[in-house]
């Protein structure tokens, strides 16, 4: 701590210059924390994912249906201890910046294979008596400011027509991390008025018994339906989130490479600014070593002083995407969990430290090989 | 006592033998010193003259542990500096030497208290304990009421007491000024070698300078030339003697 006062003046010998370098860290950390946000938000549903469910598909597409009677047969297995359905719905409502994932639901097993999402008793039970009804995440409610007892009007696209639910509900995640802003109505209703694919669903979601059985029943359910018109193809729900994901591109290849790009800039821009400044300070390192400071301490003075240049501005740079992120997504719905997550904040501020360490080793190496003699002839 | 011809008896503070110094510069070699011969007691003010480049600064380095010589030994309290490591000739000149530079060099971010405190950051001396050494030492130098003043807020003599108080706040063994007074004015310049002077009447220290200034040489006991890396010349000198 005696020594605290030589880094800090030495910090403030050139304010700008100082303010500019920190400035740098701010904004490529600001830049990592709002990357790092993006990728969370995609990444959510893989790290939410159930272990122990599974997510049948048609083996054509994810648009294309099932059938129904796919339920009984897929409950049958051994190792399967629940079953339900749901379909996309992709209604717009009021406009179409404002997407939210409308799902139409089993409402007889639904509820109980997602234990992580809480629904008051009463209002399950008032979804279950209006065919109308809707349940809805709280985050989706307060995004539009809606109340229970509340008519959405929704446009179809997938299926055309204009939609009206009742809001009967409101769900709560169990963990912070899971996602509330879904809505849903009953897949009764939506079977009951769309003119085509009736008696179809979207997909099948499943329990099982054993985790570690996931690949045989995989296995057993694909071929319990090969060779028939709807084919089926089964995958864990932490496979199915990611390869989800996979389809809007590869975000963490994209993340990594603007992040590397920013990062490696940084380093090389700073690792100048520090030449510079143990160049102009030639002189009086050289004073310190004539009085007695060692070539170590005169290293980890220069290191020291980057480091911490690098720990405010990267400190400031991921606070302020903190902030940023407070706001909620800023897309309008496709990145619903859109935070800077504790472990983001030290992985910056981590990456932060270890570029002012790069960009100060150099300088502070040159600096602690000065030879007093020489340091002191140049002017 | 101050002795050029290699036979002092062994008690002196500074002794060096047979000192040597050659730079090479492309391929050609040039000896600064060549088999010098010095020896001071403890308690001498020594200064140094000659013409430029006949190697008083590269004495001086010799012997503040600065630089190694090509040949021959320096040895300081008993220390013999020619085979120390480079840490371990950091820590000796911590303990053993005061700089005192032309150019001052003070820390231009550093207040006059925190350039003087500095090598007594490498002490294990408390807060409290540095704080009162700093200031006995700002006060003997008569600048104790400029303590928070930064060096751009002091004058040219200022800031070269500032330096002096540096050299000696760690109390060492001798010191070393390269030029002090040579980027003063004439009133500066007699202000700081009053200082020297006391310093070496009055607190018994060892003061080695290295000077242009004929009356600045005056001030000190002993004045030896150097020409062409040899000593060649002792006198007497000043109001010492």
């Amino acid at each position: 701590m005696k020594y605290l006062h030589l880094v800090v003046s030495n910090l403030f010998r050139k304010k700008t210059r100082t303010a500019l370098t920190a400035g740098s860290f701010a904004v490529a950390l600001f830049l990592f924390g709002i990357l790092a946000a993006v990728d969370g938000a995609f990444k959510q549903g893989v790290d939410v994912a159930g272990v122990d469910r599974l997510v049948v598909l048609n083996r054509v597409s994810i648009i294309q249906p099932l059938p129904l009677a796919y339920r009984d047969r897929i409950g049958r297995i051994p190792g399967v201890t629940g079953v339900t359905f749901a379909n996309w719905f992709g209604g717009v409502y009021q406009d179409e910046r404002n997407f939210f994932p409308q799902f139409a639901i089993d409402r007889e097993k639904y509820r109980e294979m997602y234990p992580e999402f809480i629904v008051p008793d009463d209002q399950w039970q008032a979804f279950l008596t209006d065919k109308e009804g809707a349940i809805v995440g709280e985050a989706l409610m307060e995004r539009f400011n809606w109340k229970i007892g509340d008519r959405i009007p929704v446009k179809g696209t997938i299926f055309p027509g204009a939609w009206e639910f009742n809001i009967r509900g409101v769900y709560k995640g169990r963990r912070v991390q899971d996602d509330t802003t879904q809505f849903w109505f009953r897949w009764d209703y939506l079977d009951e008025r769309k003119t085509f694919t009736k008696g179809l669903v979207g997909w099948y979601v499943i329990r099982i018994a054993n985790p570690d059985d996931a690949p045989r029943l995989v296995k057993v359910i694909d071929e319990q339906f090969a060779n028939s018109p709807t084919e089926t193809k089964t995958d864990t729900e932490k496979a199915f989130a990611a390869s989800f994901v996979k389809q809007m591109g590869n975000i963490q290849l994209l993340i990594m490479s603007v992040g590397s790009v920013v990062f490696f800039t940084l380093l090389l821009v700073t690792g100048n600014t520090m030449a510079i400044a143990v160049r102009e300070r030639t002189r009086e390192l050289a004073v310190l070593k004539a009085v007695g400071f060692g070539d170590g301490f005169v290293l980890a003075l220069v290191i020291i002083e980057t480091m911490t240049v690098a720990l405010v501005g990267g400190g400031v740079g991921v606070g302020l995407a903190k902030l940023f992120t407070l706001r909620g997504d800023p897309t309008g719905g496709l990145l619903p969990f859109f935070y800077v997550s504790p472990q983001s904040i030290v992985t910056g501020l981590g990456l932060a430290l270890a570029v002012g360490f790069a960009a100060g080793i150099l300088p502070a190496f040159s600096a602690s090989r000065l030879r007093v003699v020489d340091a002191l002839r140049r002017i | 006592m101050v002795r050029i011809d290699g036979r002092g008896d062994g008690k002196s503070l500074i002794r060096a033998r047979g000192l040597g110094k050659i730079y090479r510069r492309g391929g050609e070699e040039i000896h600064v010193l060549q088999g010098l011969n010095l020896d001071v007691d403890a308690g001498d003010f020594v200064a140094f003259m000659g013409p430029s480049g006949s190697g008083k600064t590269t004495l001086l380095n010799l012997l503040g542990g600065l630089d190694v010589p090509s040949a021959g030994s320096v040895t300081v309290a008993g220390d013999e500096l020619t085979h120390m490591s480079a840490s371990k000739l950091t820590a000796w000149r911590a303990r053993h030497v005061g700089f005192v530079f032309q150019m001052y060099n003070l820390i231009p971010v550093l207040t006059a208290f925190q350039n003087v405190e500095l090598p007594l950051l490498l002490t294990s001396l408390s807060k409290a304990d540095r704080r009162r050494h700093v200031e006995t030492a700002l006060g003997v130098v008569g600048l104790g009421d400029r303590m928070r003043h930064y060096p751009r807020q002091l004058s040219g003599g200022q800031e070269q007491r500032v330096g002096i108080a540096r050299a000696i706040v760690a109390d060492p063994t001798f010191l070393l000024c390269d030029e002090p007074t040579g980027d003063l004015d004439r009133k500066s310049a007699d202000e700081v070698l009053d200082l020297l002077d006391r310093l070496v009447r009055e607190y018994g220290k060892t003061a080695l300078m290295v000077t242009h200034d004929p009356l600045a040489a005056e001030r000190a006991r002993t004045v030896l030339h150097l020409e062409k890396g040899v000593l060649v010349e002792a006198a007497a000198a000043g109001r010492g003697q």
